[in-house]
């Protein structure tokens, strides 16, 4: 048998056109976020933290602000952000320049799987049942894009894209959005949130992605009778963090069950303790990324 | 992707696509030397990962959609999810014979509009002005819409 030249040796085009699809699928993203000033992924190490409430919070806080915003839930199987933004019953509107997410009272459009599925209906893909594990990441990976690139995001200061626990989805969304301002590190007091947010922050930082800040979430329990804030965990995960990271602990987010309640049902909007947490984080990102 | 005709040490150039059936891709390429032709023929999960990058083996025939990725892949979804009310096609309108409109309603709602915006662009491009069954299966086998 003749020598087999190699792919690049073969001077022709490549006629099968993968290469050029996939090429233009990374324009379309990179076209569509034109109009987003900013990037933010909003990331843990593990599940549990909070990270969809802080999403969710900084995002009605980023509105009372005065910035317009975008809401991306990437945690494609486990989506919670568009209920707790009180939008799981818009619907993505198809016209020809993409599709028009729905948004919220106070303006903040949301794209999640929520809009997608029934109650309670897991994502579940077509057929093959055979051999899933070869070709899922690679159409979850495809949902991402198709989320940014395909939906109308318009002009927004800024895109937050909520994260699922790990690292997968960031490597991801980094090639997708070179531009990615950086991540939000988000965190419980506990030495266990230590140990898996670091791995995360390391993960980010290896990738050149930079860590905007670190928030600190279920940061004591504040009592509704006198105000004072108790401990709920043991450690200090979030200054713990920013020491190792480099990046700033933005706030200490103090547990409010009344908070989380409204929050589950698509109530919420911070107040009191809650909110004026929320306005640092508010500020110590601004500063990040608008100051940079 | 290339092809190269071993024997003749050229680049096969690609001739078309076609879903056989049976979850089978079949991509064909044809050696411009010597003529031969030849299939490459994927098993069903790997014309899924084909699929799933969200791109067709030599190129697109008709426009992409929005999400159409999501549309196509996943499973019973929210039947009101999509508002699909505005056209979304710069091309003439097409007719819906009885009988394809029948058709057309038992697509799920979550796909249906997509579907039949494909449908009727495939027809607007090729001056057809009624769309049948018939003119459905033929897109379906051009176009490689299987599943929808």
């Amino acid at each position: 048998m003749k020598p087999i030249r190699t792919y690049h040796e073969l001077a022709e085009p490549d006629t099968s056109g993968l290469g050029t699809q996939v090429a233009a699928q990374r324009e379309r993203v990179a076209a569509r976020l034109a109009t987003v000033k900013h990037v933010v992924a909003v990331a843990s190490g593990k599940g549990g933290v909070g990270k969809s409430f802080v999403t969710a919070s900084l995002a009605a806080a980023l509105a009372r602000a005065g910035r317009r915003i975008g809401v991306l839930d990437a945690d494609l199987h486990g989506p919670t952000t568009a209920r707790m933004l009180g939008a799981t019953e818009g619907h993505l509107q198809v016209t020809p320049e993409g599709v028009v997410p729905p948004e919220t009272d106070d303006g903040i459009a949301v794209v999640s799987t929520e809009l997608l599925l029934d109650e309670g209906a897991p994502l579940r893909w077509k057929e093959p049942d055979q051999d899933r594990f070869v070709w899922r990441g690679t159409l979850e990976a495809g949902m991402l894009r198709e989320f940014l690139g395909d939906v109308v995001w318009g002009e927004r200061d800024l895109l937050l894209v909520d994260l699922p626990p790990g690292t997968d989805r960031l490597d991801a969304l980094t090639e997708l959005v070179p531009s990615l301002a950086g991540v939000l590190m988000v965190t419980i007091p506990s030495d266990a949130s230590l140990h898996a947010v670091r791995r995360a922050a390391q993960a980010a930082l290896d990738a050149h992605i930079p860590v905007l800040g670190i928030v600190e979430n279920m940061a004591g329990y504040a009592c509704p009778s006198c105000g004072v804030i108790a401990p709920l965990f043991q450690g200090d995960a979030g200054i713990t963090l920013a020491n190792v990271t480099g990046a700033p602990l933005l706030a200490s987010i103090p547990f409010d069950p009344d908070a989380q309640s409204a929050a589950d049902s698509g109530r919420f909007r911070p107040t009191g303790k809650v909110a004026a947490a929320f306005r640092e984080v508010v500020d110590g990102l601004l500063d990040r990324i608008e100051g940079a | 992707m290339k092809f190269l005709c071993v024997e003749c040490d050229a680049q096969m150039a690609f001739e078309q696509r076609q879903l056989p059936g049976d979850g089978t891709l079949a991509a064909v390429f044809k050696c411009p030397t010597c003529g031969r032709s030849v299939a490459m023929l994927t098993n069903p999960m790997e014309t899924q990962l084909v699929s799933s990058l969200g791109v067709k083996i030599g190129g697109r025939t008709v426009a992409e959609q929005p999400m159409e990725l999501i549309r196509s892949a996943v499973e019973g979804g929210r039947e009101t999810a999509f508002d699909d009310s505005p056209r979304t096609s710069h091309l003439a309108p097409v007719s819906w014979d009885d009988a394809a409109r029948e058709r057309l309603a038992r697509v799920p709602g979550f796909v249906r509009g997509m579907v039949k915006r494909i449908y009727a662009d495939y027809a607007a491009e090729r001056g057809i002005a009624v769309i049948t069954p018939e003119i459905m299966d033929t897109a379906r086998r051009e176009l490689g819409l299987e599943g929808m």
